[in-house]
């Protein structure tokens, strides 16, 4: 059993809780710096695969998770993010200068897309944004002079600090420049959930009534939402554009937006840790799939079939099974095995239960 | 002029008049309540201070503004905070979380220096959580305040809900049925606790409430409304030996 006493308030203030939390996520972090030494290049791409899914998984968090706004649209910031970047970056900038500056102008982008869309509530918006999902395959393709249309385009090597990085001819460096990224991400999204904005968004997605009590501007919070969450996911989308090295209209398409809302369901809404635990979900999900067909086709004989959308069907059952039993995602589960070890031996089994909650209809009267 | 001002507030939904032609004022300092039967346009009334609808007629003045003229969310800038009938915590948060979002209109950091939690945000933060702390105190809550909203009792979550209120550092607070589904004891709490909150926080009450116990207990003044009008406005006692309101109100309770 651990006990964490609090004699402070700095030790609710500072990101971690006690030593022992500092430590380990220290240690993880020693691990992450350490796996290009450890793992083969094939996992370590597809480690960086699942990181950059991370970045932009807590870039629908934001808005999702903690403003508890849903968005079938995110791959258009992806797009946007990628698409920017390159363009500049042919436009004589700096990588250094085109990155940041794809994330800021995807962000404000995404900001003034949310102005008319913050009308929307619930599945109305999630329509909404798949609409712009769906458009954008057409306003890449329309773009051609700038985004190369149908044909596409191909990712340059970048300069980062003088070094040349590319996703083939030095895996190393590109891992270590998204893991950078992933750090001053979490970083920032920490300090903003621990800030007077980041309990604006929660409140704004448990009731917008009393946030508006409170003095909470309802719409001008849920706009700033989407602003962070569009330039996160802008900076995750340069970051899949660079790693995929080549990308056209079709790459960011609406599967794209449904899978990573997906993705964060499944790690679990409404936590940094639930992007990265979904992220770890749909990075790996090809490869357990593909060894597991394996598996199946040598005990049962057979080759290989080629099974057309087994991938997504699977993902889609796995999401319904979440929702049904595990409503708070992998993150949820998590933090119920560990409160058991941590409480051991008094955990009670309906620790976690919810309480039954109140109709929310006729809720002013 | 006086504290809070309606003056000939009309608001209709549809063919329902919620609230006709109402006028009332509060003063600073006194524990204002307002009873009436169901319906009678009470919790409305709440919801016309704090901006949710717009009357078809009239003027609310509150400390010399205009409210009328202020955003829903501007409200709590003047010094207005509320509780709600039916309970609208932020369900997914800790009673700690809760009351530091009621610190919202004190903020002075902005996104950025938020992104990288300077040392003032910093400073910010420990003085919120202080001032949070002593509402913890005051309302006996320490025992909840790691506990999420969406697990607690339903007495605690009606405190919970006081304790954010007073979070805002409010001039006036609206409390609308306080007492509701409390049991005597909690009741009982919440009657000392209205007491202190005008008494040794200074803090205006305006209240509505069906337990006339607490409402002769605590308030100065009592407006009796029935079917969105004014019935009788009096001290507790001139309100409930009004004929109008033993009619309307009381009639059905005896
Ligand atoms: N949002 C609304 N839409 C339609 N009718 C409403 C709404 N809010 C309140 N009403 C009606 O206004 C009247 C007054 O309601 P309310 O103020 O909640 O009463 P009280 O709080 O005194 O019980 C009732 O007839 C109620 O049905
Ligand atoms: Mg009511």
């Amino acid at each position: 059993m651990r006990i964490v006493f609090k004699t402070d308030y700095m030790q609710d203030i500072r990101p971690w809780k006690d030593r022992y939390q500092l430590v380990l996520y220290l240690l993880l972090l020693t691990l992450m710096l350490a796996a290009p030494f450890v793992i083969d290049a094939f996992y370590l791409g597809e480690l960086n695969n699942v990181l950059i899914w991370a970045i932009a998984g807590m870039g629908l968090m934001v808005l999702t998770g903690h403003t508890g706004q849903a968005s079938l649209g995110h791959a258009a910031f992806l797009a946007m993010g990628c698409y920017t970047n390159i363009i500049l970056m042919e436009q004589g900038l700096p990588f250094m200068l085109a990155f940041p500056l794809a994330g800021i102008i995807t962000g404000l982008v995404g900001m003034v897309i949310a102005i008319p869309a913050l009308r929307l509530h619930g599945i109305y918006l999630a329509i909404a944004t798949m609409a712009m999902s769906i458009l954008v395959d057409d306003i890449i393709v329309l773009t051609e002079p700038w985004t190369g249309g149908v044909g596409g385009k191909y990712a340059p090597s970048v300069n980062v600090f003088g070094i040349m990085i590319d996703r083939w001819g030095t895996p190393r460096e590109f891992y270590y420049l998204t893991l950078g990224v992933v750090v001053v991400v979490t970083l920032g999204y920490i300090n903003i959930l621990r800030a007077p904005l980041g309990r604006s968004f929660i409140a704004v997605r448990d009731s917008e009534v009393s946030a508006q009590a409170i003095g909470i501007d309802v719409a001008r919070t849920k706009a700033i939402s989407f602003g962070i969450s569009c330039a996160i996911t802008g900076l995750g989308g340069a970051l899949m554009g660079l790693f995929a090295g080549a990308f056209n209209n079709e790459t960011f398409s609406v599967i794209i937006s449904i899978e990573l809302l997906m993705m964060i369901v499944i790690g679990g809404l409404g936590s940094i840790h639930g992007a990265f635990f979904g992220a770890i979900v749909i990075g790996f999900l090809p490869q357990f799939l593909s060894l597991s067909k394996e598996w199946v086709g040598s005990v049962f004989g057979g080759s290989n079939v080629a099974i057309p959308g087994l991938e997504f069907g699977v993902f889609g059952m796995i999401l319904i099974a979440f929702i049904l039993f595990e409503p708070m995602g992998l993150y949820g589960r998590w933090l119920k095995v560990r409160t058991f070890f941590e409480l051991f031996p008094f955990y009670r089994k309906d620790m976690f239960k919810r309480q039954k909650s109140y109709l929310k209809t006729e809720r002013l009267r | 002029m006086s504290f809070l001002e309606l003056k000939d507030v009309t608001l209709k939904f549809g063919g329902v008049t919620a609230v006709d032609n109402l006028s009332f004022s509060v003063e600073e300092g006194e524990v204002f309540a307002i009873v009436g039967p169901n319906g009678a346009g009470k919790s409305t009334v709440f919801n016309l201070i704090s901006r949710f609808y717009d009357p078809h007629n009239g003027s609310i003045k509150f400390d010399g503004h205009d409210l009328l003229k202020s955003k829903p969310s501007g409200v709590a800038a003047f010094g207005v905070a509320r509780t709600f009938q039916n309970i609208e915590l932020f369900d997914q948060a800790t009673v700690l979380e809760n009351l530091l979002v009621g610190r919202h209109r004190h903020r002075q950091s902005n996104f950025l220096t938020e992104l990288f939690f300077t040392p003032s945000v910093k400073k910010q933060e420990v003085q919120n959580r202080h001032m949070v702390e002593e509402i913890i105190d005051f309302l006996d809550l320490q025992a909840y305040r790691e506990k999420r909203i969406a697990g607690l009792p339903y007495g605690v979550r009606k405190v919970v809900e006081v304790a954010r209120a007073l979070a805002t550092d409010p001039k006036l607070l609206l409390l609308d049925e306080p007492a509701s589904g409390l049991s005597v004891e909690e009741t009982t709490d919440m009657r000392w606790w209205i007491d202190d909150i005008r008494r040794q926080m200074g803090i205006t009450v305006l209240m509505v409430e069906h337990d006339m116990g607490l409402v002769s207990g605590v308030s100065d003044r009592v407006l009796a409304m029935a079917d969105g009008a004014k019935l009788a406005l009096g001290t507790p006692v001139e309100v409930q030996s009004d004929p109008a309101v033993i009619e309307a109100y009381l009639g059905h309770v005896a």
